[in-house]
C-alpha cells in the first residue's frame, strides 16, 4: 500500500469515527437539555416587525410561521396536552403576514375553538382569527361558513352563527346551502338534525382531507350521542318491566328489546354499566362525544355541545 | 460604437460564465426550490403557496448575489489583471466599456434566471401535474425579479468604478435591503415636517424602489397583477438602471487610472 492510499484509509476511518462521534454527543446533548428548545418561545412575537425584518419576502415567512403553527398543534395535541399558549399568537403572525394566507384562518380556527385536548378551547380568539379573514378577504365564502360553525358549535351563540351563514349566502360563488343553514341555524337551534346537517355538508364539500376527517369524527360523535340516548331509553324501559337493571346485552336480547350486542362506530360493542348506563369501551377514540362517557354520566343528551 | 459595447457585453458574459461561483449559486437557488416541494409536506394546505413564495424568494435572493458579487468586481479586476489598460488603449471610451459591462452582467443574470426559472416550473409541474391559468402571473413575477437584478446590478457597477470591492459589496447590498423599505421611507418623508422632510423625501427617492417589484405573495395566491403596475415598473427599473450606469460612467470618466 502506497503512503498516500494508507493516508486516505486512515483519514476516511477517523472521518466515520468522529462523524459518529459527533452524531452520538449531539443526542446526548438533546437528551441533557430536552425541552430547552424555542418550542415555547416567540423570539419575536411583533407581527409589525416580522414584517419589516421579512426584507419584502412575507409570504415564505407567512408559510414559516403557519407551519411552525401547524407543528405546534400538532405536538402539544398528541401529547394531550389542554395548553396552547403559543397558538394564538402563532397563526396571529402567521396572517399578518400574509392576510390572503386562508388556509390559516381556516384550520387555526378549528385549532383554536376546539374543546381541550381536541382544540385550545378558546372559541373567542377563533371568532376574532375568522373575523380579520373576513375583512381581509371578503369574497371568500368559506371563512363566513367557518365563522358560523365556531358560533353554532363552540360558542353555542345561534343568531350569530345564523347571521354569519348568511352573510356567507350573499357572497357570489357561494353554494346554495348556505341559505338553508342560515335558515335552519335561526329555526332549530341546538338539535340534532342541524348539527348533523352542518357537519355533513362540512365533509361533503369541503375540499381538505384533514377538515373532512375532522368532520367524519363529528358525525360519529353524534351518532355515539344518538345511540346512547337510545340504548339507555332501552334499559330504562327494561328495568320499567322487570324491576331490574339489565345484567347484559345478552339479557335485554332475550327480553327481546335489541338484536345482538350494539356495536359503536369503532366497532366495539357499547358497555353496560350498573343502572343501565351505557358507556364506550374506549373513550379517547371517540373524540367530542358528549354521552358514554365513563366519567361523567348524563341521562340526557347534549347535542348542542358538538 | 454598438459593436464595441456589444463585444465588452459578450466577453463580460464568456468572463462570468466561467467562474465556478455562479453554477455553485445556482445549483443552491434549484437545491432550495427542490426543498421547497419538501417543505410543504411538514404544513397543511400550502404546499404549492410554499414552493411559489420559497422558489421565487430563492430565486431573487441568489440572483442579487449574483448580480452583487459579479458586478462588483467588473471594474476593479479588470484593473487587478491590467487588463483595463489593454481595451482602454484600443478604441474603446470609457462610457462604452461601463454599458459593455453592464449588458454583460445583465444578459447573465438573464440567462441564470431563465436556468432558475426552468427549474421552478418543473418543480410546479411535478407538485401539481398541470398548470393553471392563473399561473401566468407567476411569469409576471419573473419579470419584475429581472427588473430587480438590473436594478441591483446597476448599483453594483456604480460602487465598482470608484470603491473597493468588498465596500462596493456591502454598499450594494445596503441600498438593496434599503430598496425593500422604499415605500416605508417615503411614508416617513410624507409624515415629517421642514428639513426633514425635505432631506427623507430626497434620501426616498434616491434609493431604489425594490418594494414594488415584489409580488411573491399576491401571485403565490393567484391574484392578478395590474398592467399599469408592469408598465410603471418597467418604467422605473430603467429609468433607475439608466441613472445608475449614467453615474456609473461620470465617475469611472473622471477615475485616475494610473
Amino acid at each position: 500500500m502506497t503512503a498516500r492510499a494508507t493516508t486516505t484509509a486512515l483519514t476516511a476511518m477517523a472521518l466515520a469515527t468522529t462523524l459518529a462521534g459527533a452524531s452520538m454527543t449531539v443526542r446526548r446533548l438533546d437528551h441533557l437539555r430536552a425541552g430547552s428548545t424555542a418550542e415555547e418561545v416567540l423570539y419575536v412575537p411583533s407581527p409589525k416587525i416580522l414584517r419589516r425584518m421579512s426584507l419584502g419576502f412575507t409570504g415564505l415567512l407567512a408559510d414559516i410561521y403557519w407551519t411552525r403553527a401547524v407543528q405546534y398543534f400538532g405536538e402539544h395535541h398528541h401529547m394531550r396536552s389542554r395548553r396552547y399558549r403559543l397558538l394564538e399568537p402563532l397563526l396571529d403572525i402567521a396572517t399578518t403576514l400574509d392576510p390572503h394566507l386562508t388556509v390559516a384562518y381556516e384550520f387555526g380556527a378549528t385549532f383554536l375553538a376546539q374543546k381541550p385536548p381536541e382544540g385550545a378551547g378558546d372559541p373567542d380568539a377563533a371568532v376574532r382569527l375568522v373575523e380579520r379573514g373576513v375583512r381581509e378577504n371578503p369574497s371568500e365564502w368559506r371563512l363566513y361558513y367557518n365563522l358560523g360553525f365556531i358560533h353554532y358549535f363552540e360558542r353555542k351563540d345561534y343568531a350569530a352563527a345564523a347571521d354569519a351563514f348568511e352573510r356567507g349566502s350573499r357572497v357570489p360563488g357561494a353554494l346554495p346551502w348556505m341559505k338553508v343553514m342560515a335558515a335552519d341555524t335561526s329555526q332549530h337551534a341546538g338539535d340534532l338534525q342541524t348539527a348533523r346537517f352542518l357537519w355533513s355538508s362540512l365533509y361533503q364539500t369541503t375540499e381538505s382531507e384533514d377538515i373532512r376527517a375532522n368532520a367524519a369524527k363529528h358525525l360519529r360523535a353524534l351518532q355515539v350521542d344518538e345511540e346512547v340516548f337510545e340504548l339507555q331509553k332501552l334499559t330504562s324501559a327494561f328495568h320499567e318491566r322487570s324491576g331490574h337493571w339489565p345484567a347484559s346485552w345478552a339479557e335485554m336480547e332475550t327480553a327481546g328489546y335489541l338484536h345482538g350486542a350494539p356495536l359503536d362506530p369503532t366497532r366495539r360493542p357499547y358497555r353496560l354499566a350498573p343502572e343501565g348506563r351505557v358507556l364506550v369501551q374506549v373513550a379517547e377514540d371517540l373524540p367530542f362525544i358528549t354521552q358514554g362517557l365513563p366519567t361523567e354520566p348524563s341521562n340526557r343528551p347534549q347535542i348542542e355541545s358538538k | 460604437m454598438t459593436a464595441r459595447i456589444a463585444h465588452v457585453a459578450f466577453n463580460t458574459f464568456r468572463e462570468a460564465v466561467r467562474d465556478r461561483v455562479l453554477y455553485n449559486l445556482i445549483f443552491f437557488a434549484l437545491l432550495l426550490v427542490g426543498a421547497a416541494l419538501l417543505f410543504g409536506q411538514i404544513s397543511i394546505g400550502i404546499e404549492r403557496i410554499v414552493l411559489i413564495n420559497l422558489g421565487l424568494s430563492a430565486i431573487t435572493v441568489f440572483g442579487v448575489v449574483i448580480a452583487i458579487f459579479i458586478g462588483i468586481g467588473l471594474v476593479s479586476k479588470e484593473m487587478e489583471k491590467k487588463t483595463l489598460y489593454t481595451i482602454l488603449s484600443r478604441p474603446v471610451r470609457r462610457w462604452e466599456f461601463i454599458v459593455g459591462k453592464f449588458g454583460g452582467l445583465a444578459w447573465t443574470l438573464l440567462v441564470n434566471t431563465f436556468f432558475m426559472a426552468v427549474g421552478f416550473f418543473v418543480a410546479l409541474l411535478l407538485l401539481a401535474h398541470h398548470f393553471e391559468r392563473g399561473d401566468t402571473w407567476l411569469l409576471v413575477a419573473i419579470y419584475f425579479i429581472i427588473l430587480q437584478f438590473v436594478v441591483v446590478t446597476s448599483l453594483a457597477l456604480l460602487f465598482s468604478t470608484f470603491s473597493s470591492p468588498v465596500l462596493s459589496a456591502v454598499m450594494a447590498l445596503a441600498l438593496f435591503v434599503i430598496g425593500t423599505f422604499a415605500e416605508d421611507l417615503r411614508a416617513f418623508a410624507a409624515a415629517s415636517h421642514g428639513a426633514t422632510r425635505g432631506f427623507a423625501a430626497l434620501a426616498a427617492y434616491l434609493m431604489p424602489n425594490l418594494a414594488s417589484l415584489n409580488v411573491i405573495s399576491s401571485v403565490a395566491h393567484g391574484q392578478p397583477i395590474a398592467a399599469s403596475l408592469i408598465l410603471y415598473n418597467t418604467v422605473y427599473s430603467l429609468f433607475y438602471a439608466a441613472a445608475a450606469v449614467c453615474g456609473a460612467i461620470l465617475a469611472f470618466e473622471y477615475r485616475n487610472l494610473r
